[in-house]
């Protein structure tokens, strides 16, 4: 009876486990393997025999003066600002809609079911649409902007050039800030409506009680939503090759993007398992320095 | 039930603030969906033609067209089948995992907290060639095709979701009483019986949510499907690039096509909602 | 010795999951899961999309396959690959071992594809099986593998490019002929430019057009963009004149609207169609146009422009397009796969299938077809024979067509957002385009 419950615990993981270590774990122990060989084309058919080549993909990859390292330098920075911008932006419009819906008013419930629909819509479908309407010449934001509201004298590319970077944006902000809302507006609930009445009674405007009890209260909630939202956007594969297909712009050129170029387009999976492997560290980084402190702010403020 | 009284008086400005705040939104939010609806009523020249709000002539061919441009509806199952068994298997290991993660202190046990949910980080670039070559040399071995076939992206897809699932839960799983574990132990149930009949009727919002999000994540995905599908597991989020062929790119269908397989998941989603609020709650924060 | 350890690694996880997959799919996918046995009678064929649809493509080739099956016993089970997933696809295949049969690869990457290993060389002893290598014609068959080493793949649809212009918006400019020169076409585009019309389309967001043109027009200016030892020579001042010239379509002369440089969807196909420019460079195009629902008799065909006065080399008009059919060296079913591929280019087969698709045989026996002796064909099939010359057959051409693809890209971008466009900033794109291809 009690070795039984000693094995129970590891008997539950189990099944988590075999299926991390399949997909996940292997695979990656592997993709790290490859890194140090020289995986071109010429290998690809029988890559155990690829040439060892130990660190030379990592070199390749950071020489910034080189323009391969420069060009991954270049998608490094270029990621690094479109995800502080879309997860800014994509928080703010979660934490404002959540607050904002917080007291019932007219409309709420449908309200709330549409602001549900881009996490709805499937991600090709979505994205496809809005390359449509970034189309300079037959584009719905180039109709409204120049046809309509006559705000620009000359139509401006979405798709191509530095507006691409925006482009990117708004689209990822729009596909992300309802997974925000949602998990806001959830955590929302847990607010003891008690504390908003006391400050009511002592005076408090709506904009002080939002900063007093709201936003404190939503701490907890944040840590773990801001962490998710960098990690989705920091790997974000999906709007970037659907939006601009296979030559992204340099302004919008982001890693994930970048790293597909460079192994499935070029077929070369040792630099791209190089690139991989130090994206990898680097998220790992971010996120340990992130965990430990967000945790001792939270600490330090219980 | 007594009339709500509103504990924040809001003000005028705040109430302006507001309005002008949910208007912006709620265009911000729409305006792709307007325009799948009216280029879905287009035909195909007036699409390629400036984008106009209102067609200038309706027809519903699109509609018709779209189910032989694409085997759309093979795909559409296969998502179906291909993002429901991700999201069940993918639960039900979670809910095992986060169960014995919340309930038992072993040895390992922040070992595996922590690498599991590092595997979120994975750049999907770093293992999509290896996790190919491994499922063929488990199809070479076992007979058990996986590349190609459903079942591979199965697998694949259930472990996408697997980390935040079981990251979510455990926080939910804490949040029950233990006293309700201990009274079923005195009643003589054992640790599995208790799971199953106590901790998951407790936190079915939870494990509602975590499917939402599980099913999400198999739903769109597209880099995996494009290497591991063949023409008869093909989901929809590579389906639909069949519309984009060497000869036009139907933007119509493309539209309609996306409307009418997003109307049962935004349905179903719209349904589920108000257990995924209630959900989150419990599972974010601790 | 570390792959050994993985390889028990992996095992180890095999077992595991080869138990508990079963277990555990059992009502969900049990039907996609177990895939019918290898029988040897029966080939997987790969098709890329050719027709308006994939659905069209099967319905175009499936009752051939049925012919094949009652002539030879083996079924044949196609998969129409969409060309977003096609060499992904083949790299999956090629990296496993685990492919089809038969394959259909674009001809530009058949150098590529061949430095793998993974497809079959066509010895003569291979190429007697199918009924000779005689049998195709010279230009087709130079894009199927590099110089030196048996080819890798035999021609199947053959397509060139062509200038197609509007009779009637020619007519309207007061335009007799189409331009033989370049000189003649920015004249000929200045006077159909006006009015919301262009003088010329281009697909400028589109890496693979880019990089087409950019081929021929930079062999015009005696350039090649490799040299002989297959070392990238992208920025010789051949090179840049050449998509200095392309970029100044819209950069200089303005005879192609600046949203062209965004165009990605063969929107400069439909632009035409439509009446809206006068003149697009496209490969076999006809069919396109038609199914837009233009008149085929303001459609006008010629060859592409050259400099004035051009001979030899410096007349070539076209790259070698087209599509090659290949088998993958590890077919369990050599034999069959051989007896597909020749009749897939026997003379009846190639006629129909080349006609259904609007391209041209590439056969010599099929040339004298009414099928390709409409005017467009001919005009084509005339600068195929003569004026046409197959992209780089370089183990890094893919990487060659991504890059200075990209830089034309991002070149006419540049051009369209007003910025001036000169011999050092597209240089400096090249440069910057060779830098980042491997060393070799």
């Amino acid at each position: 009876m009690k070795s039984r419950h000693r094995l129970l615990p590891y008997l539950l993981l189990l099944p988590a486990l075999v299926m991390e270590l399949l997909i996940h774990i292997v695979p990656m122990a592997v993709g790290i393997f490859m890194s140090f060989k020289q995986l071109t084309q010429f290998f690809i058919r029988d890559w155990s025999a690829a040439p060892w080549i130990a660190l030379n993909n990592y070199r390749i990859a950071v020489d910034f003066s080189a323009p391969i390292g420069k060009s991954l330098l270049n998608s490094f920075w270029v990621t690094c600002s479109f995800t502080l911008l879309a997860v800014a932006f994509s928080w703010l419009l979660g934490v404002a809609a959540a607050i904002f819906m917080q007291e019932p008013f007219w409309g709420r419930g449908v309200l709330r079911a549409v602001f549900l629909v881009p996490y709805a819509l499937p991600v090709y479908a979505a994205v496809i649409t809005w390359s449509f309407m970034f189309q300079r010449d037959t584009g719905l934001v180039n109709h409204v902007l120049h046809d309509q509201l006559h705000l620009v004298s000359e139509k401006p590319f979405w798709l191509i050039g530095d507006n691409a970077f925006v482009s990117l944006i708004i689209v990822h902000v729009w596909k992300t800030w309802p997974f925000a809302f949602l998990t806001v507006m959830a955590g929302l609930q847990n607010v003891p409506r008690e504390l908003y009445e006391a400050a009511a009674m002592d005076g408090a405007s709506v904009w002080q009680q939002i900063r007093e009890i709201t936003m404190p209260a939503l701490r907890p909630v944040n840590q773990v939503l801001v962490l998710v939202l960098f990690l989705w956007t920091f790997n974000d594969f999906n709007t970037p090759y659907i939006l601009f297909g296979k030559g992204a712009p340099e302004a919008a050129d982001l890693i994930s993007i970048h790293i597909y170029q460079s192994s499935f387009v070029t077929w070369n999976f040792g630099s791209g398992s190089a690139m991989s492997v130090l994206l990898l560290l680097f998220l790992l980084l971010v996120t340990g320095v992130y965990l430990v402190a967000t945790a001792r702010w939270r600490d330090a403020d219980a | 039930m007594p009339k709500p009284v509103s504990p924040m008086a809001p003000s005028a400005t705040f109430v302006w603030v507001r309005r002008i705040f949910l208007v912006a939104l709620t265009i911000f939010t729409l305006a792709p969906v307007l325009v799948m609806a009216s280029s879905s009523l287009k035909p195909l020249q007036d699409v390629q033609g400036p984008f106009r709000w209102i067609p200038s002539s309706l027809t519903v061919r699109p509609y018709i067209d779209i189910w032989s441009t694409v085997p759309l509806w093979d795909y559409f199952v296969n998502s179906l089948i291909v993002s429901l068994s991700a999201t069940v298997l993918s639960v039900v290991i979670a809910i095992f995992a986060a169960y014995g993660v919340s309930r038992y202190r072993f040895v390992g046990r922040k070992i595996f907290t922590v690498s599991v949910l590092s595997t979120q980080m994975l750049p999907g670039i770093l293992f999509l060639l290896p996790l190919f070559l491994l499922f063929v040399s488990i199809g070479n071995s076992t007979g058990v095709a996986l590349h190609g076939s459903r079942l591979g992206l199965i697998l694949t897809y259930l472990t996408f979701s697997l980390p935040f699932s079981i990251w979510m839960l455990v926080g939910y799983f804490e949040s029950i009483p233990r006293e309700l574990d201990e009274a079923a132990a005195v009643d003589g149930c054992g640790p599995l019986r208790t799971l199953l009949q106590i901790v998951v009727p407790a936190a079915v919002p939870g494990i509602i949510a975590v499917s939402v999000y599980a099913f999400m994540t198999a739903w769109g995905e597209v880099l995996f499907a494009s290497v591991i599908t063949n023409d008869r597991s093909r989901t929809l989020a590579i389906g639909l690039q069949g519309y984009a062929t060497q000869y036009d790119v139907y933007w119509n269908q493309v539209m309609a096509a996306s409307l009418v397989v997003s109307v049962p998941v935004v349905a179903g989603f719209l349904l589920l909602q108000r257990y995924l609020v209630a959900g989150l709650t419990a599972g974010a924060i601790k | 010795m570390r792959t050994h350890r993985i390889a028990v690694a992996a095992t180890l996880v095999v077992a595991f999951t080869a138990a508990c997959s079963r277990g555990s799919s059992t009502g969900n996918s049990s039907e996609s899961n177990v895939q019918p046995a290898p029988k040897t009678q029966t080939l997987n064929y790969w098709a890329s999309n050719q027709g308006t649809s994939l659905d069209n493509d099967k319905q175009i080739l499936e009752p051939e396959l049925k012919k094949f099956e009652q002539q030879t016993g083996i079924s044949v089970h196609l998969e129409v690959v969409p060309w977003s997933d096609l060499l992904t696809r083949i790299l999956a295949a090629t990296a496993s071992g685990q492919g089809p049969d038969v394959l259909n690869i674009g001809n530009t990457w058949s150098a590529s594809l061949q430095s793998t290993g993974a497809l079959l060389p066509f010895d003569d002893a291979t190429f007697e099986k199918i009924g000779g290598k005689d049998r195709f014609m010279a230009g087709p068959m130079a894009a199927t593998g590099a110089d030196g080493k048996p080819p890798t793949a035999v021609p199947l649809y053959s397509m060139g490019y062509g200038l197609y212009y509007n009779k009637k918006l020619f007519q309207q400019a007061g335009i007799a002929n189409p331009p033989t020169t370049w000189d003649e076409l920015v004249a000929d585009g200045k006077k159909l430019t006006g009015g919301g019309k262009y003088g010329l389309a281009i697909e400028g967001g589109n890496l693979s057009e880019n990089v087409h043109h950019a081929f021929a027009l930079a062999k015009q200016h005696g350039a090649d963009f490799f040299d002989a030892s297959g070392k990238p020579t992208f920025d010789s001042p051949g090179a840049v004149a050449a998509i200095k010239q392309y970029v100044d379509f819209i950069a200089q002369d303005k005879i192609a609207a600046p949203g062209n440089a965004e165009y990605a969807a063969n929107q400069s196909v439909t632009d035409f169609a439509n009446g809206k420019v006068a003149m697009l460079m496209w490969q076999v195009a006809g069919a396109k146009f038609k199914s837009h629902g233009m008149n085929p008799d303001d459609i006008g065909v010629a060859p592409i422009p050259v400099q004035a006065g051009a001979t030899g080399s410096k007349a070539t008009a076209s790259m070698v397009a087209g599509i090659n059919l290949t088998v993958f060296k590890n077919t369990k079913n050599l034999d069959g796969a051989l007896q597909f591929v020749k009749f897939m280019t026997s003379k009846e087969e190639s006629i129909a299938l080349n006609k259904t698709y609007g391209s041209i045989s590439p056969l010599k026996e099929a040339q004298d077809d009414p099928a390709f002796n409409t005017p467009e064909l001919k005009t084509i099939s005339n600068v195929l024979a003569a004026h046409a010359a197959p992209l780089p057959q370089v183990p890094n051409e893919s990487q060659f067509e991504t890059l200075v693809g990209t830089a034309m890209k991002n070149l006419l971008a540049a051009a369209a957002a007003g910025k001036p466009t000169t011999t050092e900033s597209v240089k400096a794109e090249l440069v910057k385009a060779q830098q980042q291809m491997p060393a070799s």
